[in-house]
């Protein structure tokens, strides 16, 4: 018999509400900064766009394609970022790599919703799909360099 | 009294309870009450005991480093990694058993062609002609030669059902091809592409053919002579064998004619310290020591599919791909890629199911027990061609039964169910 408390703890009803109805999903005209990110090895994408005012994210933006559980948790790191201060949306995105890796929920305040990934952390070859758009905000935040950011387990410090 | 042997028919019946029987991992389950459906063989097919086996045994008995020792081992080691050899080269007809170089995998084989002929043959300006399906592993090579050399790479487009388009095929092959490099069969869609017609028009030109087998030769019969082919590239792992051990045929004087690919042990004639001469073929492409079990295992993999015989195994396939393709079809949302008889196509069916993520439809199939892949298949062209970013892609082997066809599709209707999505 096939075991579908394993996968309701995957495909949580707050997830697949956040994919049916993702939000902050499009683009916003004028960004201050932004990122694209892939999955080489799945074709996800996603592309995150940042307006900052203030050293605050006034707004947010996320595009792309993937499956339900990357474009999820990108609805719901929008939902998330939105408001923040830079600091403190990157700790959030620590927190949430942190999740990916201990399945324990951090306990930050805006993380309610966000703990219905936790079950993802039992199915390691998707950490990388709910990683991606954390990791690509990180990314426009930092705007460290222009490549573009990779949840490839090949190459990156956490699947 | 005289013993008269049935030449006409030595293979094994095609019994595929006795089948599964000798693929120990066919009877696992993937969680508690949860039996294994592999619909993953187009990635990697399973091994049988006898190779498994084989493996244990050569390490248990008989390991040695070859072509060294004159000890009991090394040459125990050395016939049985030569011995090989020659039972592949029959596999695909081969004229000479020196013309089987043994590579890691078809990947490694065509950048040995890539590196070793191309680099000498292929000018600033000679055109290399792929077609839209190849696998990465014949593409990057050649634009890998192409940024070094100023080659310049023409691509076959695919069509809708994904199939080549020939007219522009003659169009493209000209006097300035002086390569063919094309799959036998689309790893992403199954198309069986129409090898005989391309590789007329490229022998027309005088162009060198390389054929990338590496999911042909597991599913059917491949004879190199009858193709009328320059090279031929495929994986132990795809065909029974172990990992880490593929093959690269090519025509004696052409191999003859490359330089060799790696430098170090095995393929030299003579070293100083100022220069070094090569070793004959094979030896020339074999630097250092081999994987020698995985050549002895593939041998064994070969024994079994040779037992079977290769058209019962495409047969087989047929069969149980006509049966998918129309169990498919019935399943609400579903849309299969490729052409729809089983006859044109291996046994690999890609299909999305209507709104519903490839991955996310991988994932519940694997609560099911079903494996299948998910992703751009390697293939990232025929997906943008396809308009889609990735596909789910159920593949079969000579072990899979009509039953498990069923659990796919059952499977895929719980899928529907779970996402709501049901029509």
């Amino acid at each position: 018999m096939p075991e579908p408390s394993l996968l309701d703890d995957l495909y949580r009803d707050i997830l697949m509400d956040h994919y049916r109805a993702p939000r902050n999903r499009g683009e916003i005209i004028a960004p201050t900064c932004s990122a694209d990110g892939a999955n080489p090895l799945c074709g996800d994408t996603v592309r995150v766009e940042v307006q900052l005012g203030d050293d605050h994210i006034t707004d947010i933006s996320f595009s792309g394609s993937g499956c339900s559980i990357s474009q999820a948790s990108a609805s719901m790191m929008t939902e998330f970022a939105k408001g923040r201060s830079v600091a403190a949306a990157l700790e959030g995105v620590e927190a949430f790599q942190q999740m990916m890796v201990t399945a324990q929920a951090p306990g930050l305040d805006g993380f309610d919703d966000i703990e219905a990934l936790i079950g993802v952390a039992k199915f390691p070859a998707r950490v990388k799909c709910a990683s991606l758009a954390w990791k690509t905000l990180a990314q426009a935040l930092l705007d460290e360099s222009s490549a573009p950011a990779t949840t490839d387990e090949r190459t990156a410090a956490h699947g | 009294m005289t013993l008269v042997l049935d030449t006409t028919s030595t293979h094994l019946p095609f019994d595929i309870a006795r089948i599964r029987r000798d693929f120990p991992i066919l009877k696992r389950e993937v969680a508690p009450g949860v039996p294994l459906v592999y619909l993953d063989n187009a990635a990697t097919s399973q091994r049988p005991v006898q190779v498994i086996a084989s493996i244990t045994r050569y390490y248990r008995d008989h390991n040695a480093n070859i072509h060294r020792g004159v000890h009991t081992l090394s040459v125990e080691s050395t016939d049985m990694y030569e011995g090989e050899r020659a039972k592949i080269a029959q596999f695909i007809n081969a004229p000479d058993a020196r013309e089987i170089i043994f590579t890691r995998n078809t990947t490694e084989s065509i950048n040995l062609v890539a590196h070793a002929w191309g680099r000498k043959f292929l000018q600033a300006g000679d055109e290399v002609v792929l077609s839209e399906i190849e696998h990465h592993s014949n593409i990057v090579p050649w634009q890998m030669l192409r940024d070094e050399r100023g080659i310049v790479l023409r691509f076959i487009p695919m069509l809708p059902d994904g199939t080549l388009d020939l007219d522009e095929a003659r169009r493209l092959i000209g006097p300035k091809t002086k390569l063919l490099s094309v799959t036998a069969m689309s790893n992403a869609l199954g198309s069986i592409v129409p090898l005989t017609d391309l590789i007329a028009m490229a022998k027309a030109e005088g162009a060198t053919v390389l054929v990338d087998g590496a999911q042909s030769v597991p599913h059917m019969a491949v004879d190199v002579q009858a193709l009328g082919i320059d090279f031929l590239a495929f994986s132990g792992h795809k065909m029974l064998g172990p990992n880490g051990i593929g093959v690269l045929w090519g025509r004696l004087d052409l191999l003859d004619a490359m330089d060799p690919f790696m430098g170090g042990g095995d393929m030299i004639l003579t070293v100083t310290l100022d220069r070094s001469t090569w070793a004959d073929v094979p030896a020339k492409f074999e630097a250092g020591t081999p994987d020698i079990s995985g050549a002895i295992g593939l041998g064994v993999a070969v024994d079994y599919l040779a037992a079977l015989g290769m058209d019962a195994i495409r047969k087989h396939e047929i069969e149980i791909t006509d049966y998918a393709l129309r169990r498919l079809a019935d399943v609400p949302g579903l849309s299969i890629f490729g052409r729809p008889n089983a006859q044109e196509r291996g046994g690999v069916i890609s299909f999305e199911l209507e709104g519903i993520h490839p991955h996310d439809v991988g994932q519940v199939l694997d609560t099911h027990g079903v494996a299948i892949r998910t992703g751009h298949h390697c293939a990232q062209p025929v997906m943008a061609a396809l308009n889609v970013p990735a596909t789910a892609r159920a593949s079969f082997y000579l072990y899979n039964t009509t039953e498990e066809v069923d659990a796919l599709v059952d499977a895929l209707e719980q899928t529907n169910a779970f996402f709501g999505t049901g029509r």
